[in-house]
């Protein structure tokens, strides 16, 4: 016997044979592939014991109650609050995705001055050293009056940090920029008071009668109000949506009136005068020139009127009052989208007026006149003689949108320095541009940004603040709900980066100033400030997690001063020429103000809205001409131009052009920033007489082929 | 026909021819070639099916050795150490916490085992160790609650379904660590063909679908599992 080559090739196909009917082969084939997805560099999130923690957000003016799921410490998801007095368990999408927010490609990781056009690293103490130091030479010069401060909102302790810092410092110059709850207590002042809010008790109302508030599109606290909607069939309760556009709201509404943008305030007042002509109103508490008042309405907001200017027939504004007043328990609710940026008082006050007549303040399921919760108590403020002097000085201007527009007209600097804390106007208030070229005559600018924002873009030192997951603060629930409900945020993680409680940074800023700035900021800590300051419900607030102030319907009838809309304030004309009627849209997928949607949230944006990284706008078909659905087309107005997609829906009055808010952000973030356009580029402001309010709610523009 | 054809049909013919007369040396060559065949055949099979595996898996002792017949006895069944929280969630393998609501670090019983648990882990106060024999990969998700607690038959499964009669061992068994992918052996199962005889002999996907196939009529989604 001879051993040859086909000896060889036995002994190999043999062994290939034994190995191939052999386990070995669908084994190794099972592990290689199991193998291949555990490579050692792919993340596997520590495992760990899972706990609970409660909190508050503060993304929206919601305050809504979360439960913070986290694994070894680590948080891992964000769920509603189940119990909390506000959302009950619920939770919008914004909220959920609020973990992205701690590692966000656009936090401010460490304290930055602006060197050039470039933004540098320093430490915290050179920071505050830097802001102390050019606040002081302020006060040297004799001018503490020429420092600002724009804050998010007015309500909660860090916006009254910031105006005991101008108290301290003296300069009267507090402003806060637009929202629902600011506007809420602008037209109780008027009509009822001032420090009064008002609250809609829409879960009880058997009628809503919505001026275009986006009631499941953000407006108020966005879970409560999806709550009540959602149990409005079993409730049988009516919900009647007037706004110009089939928004998601109006699709769930039992009955969409479609309104010519802008003329809300004259249906409000159409429908206040046939309550009037048909004595179908309340002989309530009302003032202030009610027979004037009465004599007005009926003569300018008479149905054929009111038709004219809106566009619903007469006999429909009739039948309408009627089956208001008719109704157990309805509530009229002003506010367009989320009722914060270009709203009027007119609409507001007519709003409330129209409650008013019908009966309905300070009963179930109607609109609740509460008093604004008092539960902060300050130490009066030490002022030296300079603080003494700034601070008896006038304001700027009533409003934020007022100062910028005094700050761009003028010649000398009105502002030497501003802080801007939880606000973005260089991307939230109309004309961004002007905005920016105002921030660029203020000499000095300190933002309080978590974010690179458009507006930290253009400050001269950030101080970065630490998210909501990462500070303590006090959150009261505003916005339109029918109680008031105080919430303590806590902190969930630790700082992810370098940042600070804004509190504490400012608290910091104070004690390096020295003086009587340094003794009105007597506290070590943020922390330590807030458990002073609110003291009286500190007890309930740290153990519990949350205090209701108030609830229930409020005792009493309030007065109804009239005598604003019995002078028949103008209304305001939107500005510009074109065939069509720009409007801003609010959607509950994206923010129009501060933060940026998340990521994640803009994930979710439909492609009707945000194609590719080009804005949609809708136009309804019968003002087409000639556009194609989906085609490109240029949109122009006064303030500007941009390339959009066009999207033809039935569901928008023709001549009208809808463009969502909370797009075109153009900071360093690949996920929310470079898509779409920010319809604030193409709005400009219009100021309301009397209000101060920017109330532009859109704008004339046209609208071609590209 | 052309040149090139006649020519390749009278190779081919050649060749035919050649194979067909044969050799008698080629036939050994052949024979030979059979039985290196055969015994490579054999050696490679059988290392494939034996040695394979002692190969493949890591064999690692258990800290110390746990009876459960002793603990099933003294303390009750399953749900006595192994139960749901509150929340829904399984508490898996005790901790020492749970250990010590009936240990102390001085020994109850006589065992060395016990002495080294209470001399090594409660007079440390540190946790055990253990290395878990059903563990599924960190990309699956597995609701205990679900299958103990649901509201229909499916949902009233005994352990012993999934985790064997463990319940009655005396000892602990090693545990084997597959060396390519880190798993236990125990989701494969013990046999390395794959085939089980019992229901809790395999802890792989096949077997969840099977068995939801069976109760559900439907194998399930990815994502109810893979999260």
């Amino acid at each position: 016997m001879k051993i040859d080559r086909r000896s060889f090739l036995g002994l190999g196909l043999g062994a290939a044979a034994g190995i191939a009917v052999s386990p070995v082969g669908v084994k190794l084939t099972d592990d290689s592939s199991i193998w291949t997805q555990n490579w050692p560099w792919t993340p596997v999130p520590e495992d760990g014991e899972i706990t609970y923690d409660p909190s508050v957000c503060s993304l929206c003016p919601g305050s809504c109650g979360i439960s913070v799921r986290k694994i070894k410490g680590r948080p891992v998801k964000i769920e509603g609050a189940d119990g909390y007095p506000v959302n009950n368990g619920g939770a919008c999408l914004h909220g959920i995705a609020g973990l992205q927010y701690l590692y966000d490609p656009s936090r401010v990781k460490t304290p930055m001055r602006k060197n050039g056009n470039r933004f540098e690293a320093i430490s915290w103490e050179e920071a505050i050293s830097i802001v102390a130091g050019k606040l002081a030479d302020i006060r040297t010069d004799g001018a503490p009056e020429t420092l600002g401060v724009i804050t998010g909102s007015a309500a909660g302790s860090m916006p009254a940090l910031f105006k005991r810092f101008l108290d301290a410092f003296g300069s009267p110059n507090a402003y806060e920029m637009p929202s629902l709850e600011g506007n809420l207590q602008l037209t109780a002042a008027t009509l009822h008071g001032a420090g009064n809010t008002i609250g809609f008790d829409l879960e009880n109302s058997d009628f809503v009668l919505s001026f275009g508030a986006g009631i499941i599109e953000g407006w108020g606290s966005p879970v409560a109000c999806f709550k009540a909607n959602a149990s409005r069939k079993e409730r049988h309760a009516k919900l009647y949506q007037i706004e110009p556009r089939l928004s998601n709201t109006a699709a769930g509404a039992d009955k969409w009136i479609p309104i010519n943008p802008g003329t809300e305030a004259d249906l409000a007042l159409g429908l206040c005068a046939v309550l009037l002509s048909k004595n179908l109103f309340t002989q309530g508490n009302f003032t202030g020139g009610f027979q004037k008042f009465t004599a007005v309405i009926q003569k300018e907001y008479s149905p054929t009127r009111v038709e004219a200017s809106t566009g619903i027939p007469a006999a429909d504004i009739e039948a309408l009052a009627v089956a208001f007043a008719k109704a157990k328990a309805p509530v009229a609710v002003p506010g367009k989208g989320r009722g914060d940026h270009g709203q009027n008082l007119k609409e507001f006050a007519a709003v409330q007026t129209l409650n008013a007549l019908a009966g309905r303040l300070n009963q179930e399921g109607g609109a609740f006149v509460m008093a604004q919760p008092e539960y902060l108590s300050f130490p009066e403020a030490a002022m030296d003689e300079i603080a003494e002097a700034g601070a008896g000085k006038e304001k700027i201007a009533g409003s934020v949108n007022k100062l910028i527009e005094d700050i761009n007209g003028s010649d000398k600097p009105l502002l030497n320095a501003l802080f801007v804390h939880n606000a973005n106007p260089c991307y939230t208030l109309k004309n961004t541009q002007r905005v920016k070229d105002a921030f660029k005559k203020v000499p000095f600018v300190v933002s309080f940004s978590s974010f690179m924002d458009e507006t930290a873009m253009e400050a001269d030192v950030i101080l970065p603040a630490s998210t909501f997951l990462e500070r303590t603060e006090d959150v009261p629930a505003g916005a339109g709900l029918p109680k008031s409900v105080i919430g303590l945020a806590t902190p969930q993680v630790d700082p992810v980066f370098n940042t600070k409680n804004p509190g504490d940074a400012l608290i910091q800023v104070a004690q390096a100033m020295g003086g009587t700035i340094a003794e009105s900021f007597e506290w070590e800590t943020y922390d330590e400030c807030l458990e002073a300051v609110a003291a009286d419900i500190w007890d309930s607030l740290s153990e519990e997690g949350s205090v209701v102030v108030a609830e229930g319907v409020p005792e009493g009838t309030p007065a109804v001063d009239v005598s604003y809309l019995a002078a028949n304030p103008t209304s305001v004309e939107m500005k510009g020429e074109g065939d069509f009627t720009l409007v801003a849209i609010d959607n509950m997928r994206l923010t129009g103000t501060i933060p940026a949607a998340s990521p994640f949230a803009i994930k979710t944006v439909s492609d009707k809205v945000l194609s590719g990284t080009q804005t949609v706008v809708e136009i309804n078909p019968a003002s087409a001409k000639g556009l194609k659905d989906g085609g490109e087309a240029i949109i122009a107005t006064e303030q500007g131009e941009a390339k959009v997609k066009v999207n033809l829906n039935e569901g928008i009055m023709p001549g009208v052009i809808g463009m969502v808010k909370g797009l075109g952000h153009t900071f360093d973030n690949p996920y929310v920033a470079g898509k779409g356009v920010n319809v604030n580029d193409l709005i400009g402001p219009v100021i309301e007489p009397g209000s101060g309010l920017d109330a532009a709610f859109g704008i004339k523009a046209t609208l071609k082929k590209a | 026909m052309s040149e090139i054809e006649n020519k390749a049909e009278h190779g081919s013919m050649d060749g035919a021819g050649e194979c067909a007369a044969g050799d008698p040396k080629d036939d050994k060559g052949l024979g030979l070639g059979v039985i290196f065949f055969m015994v490579a055949f054999l050696v490679c099979f059988l290392s494939g099916w034996l040695l394979f595996p002692k190969l493949l898996y890591s064999k690692h002792e258990q800290p110390f050795n746990f009876d459960h017949e002793l603990h099933t006895a003294e303390a009750g069944d399953c749900e006595s150490c192994h139960f749901l929280r509150e929340d829904g969630t399984w508490s898996g393998i005790p901790n020492l916490a749970s250990c010590m609501e009936c240990h102390t670090d001085e020994p109850m019983g006589e065992t060395e085992d016990e002495a080294i648990f209470c001399e090594e882990y409660v007079a440390k106060e540190k946790e055990v160790p253990w290395f878990v024999y059903s563990k599924q990969p960190d990309c699956v998700f597995f609701s205990h609650a679900a299958h103990i607690n649901g509201e229909n038959a499916a949902g009233k499964m005994d352990c012993k379904t999934c985790h064997g009669p463990i319940g009655e061992s005396t000892s602990s068994r090693p545990y084997e660590e597959n060396r390519i992918t880190g798993y236990s052996r125990d989701i494969w199962g013990k046999n390395i063909w794959g085939f089980k005889k019992h229901s809790w002999d395999r802890m792989k996907m096949d077997d969840c679908a099977n068995c939801h196939v069976e109760m559900d009529g439907h194998k399930g989604y990815c994502f109810q599992c893979h999260k």
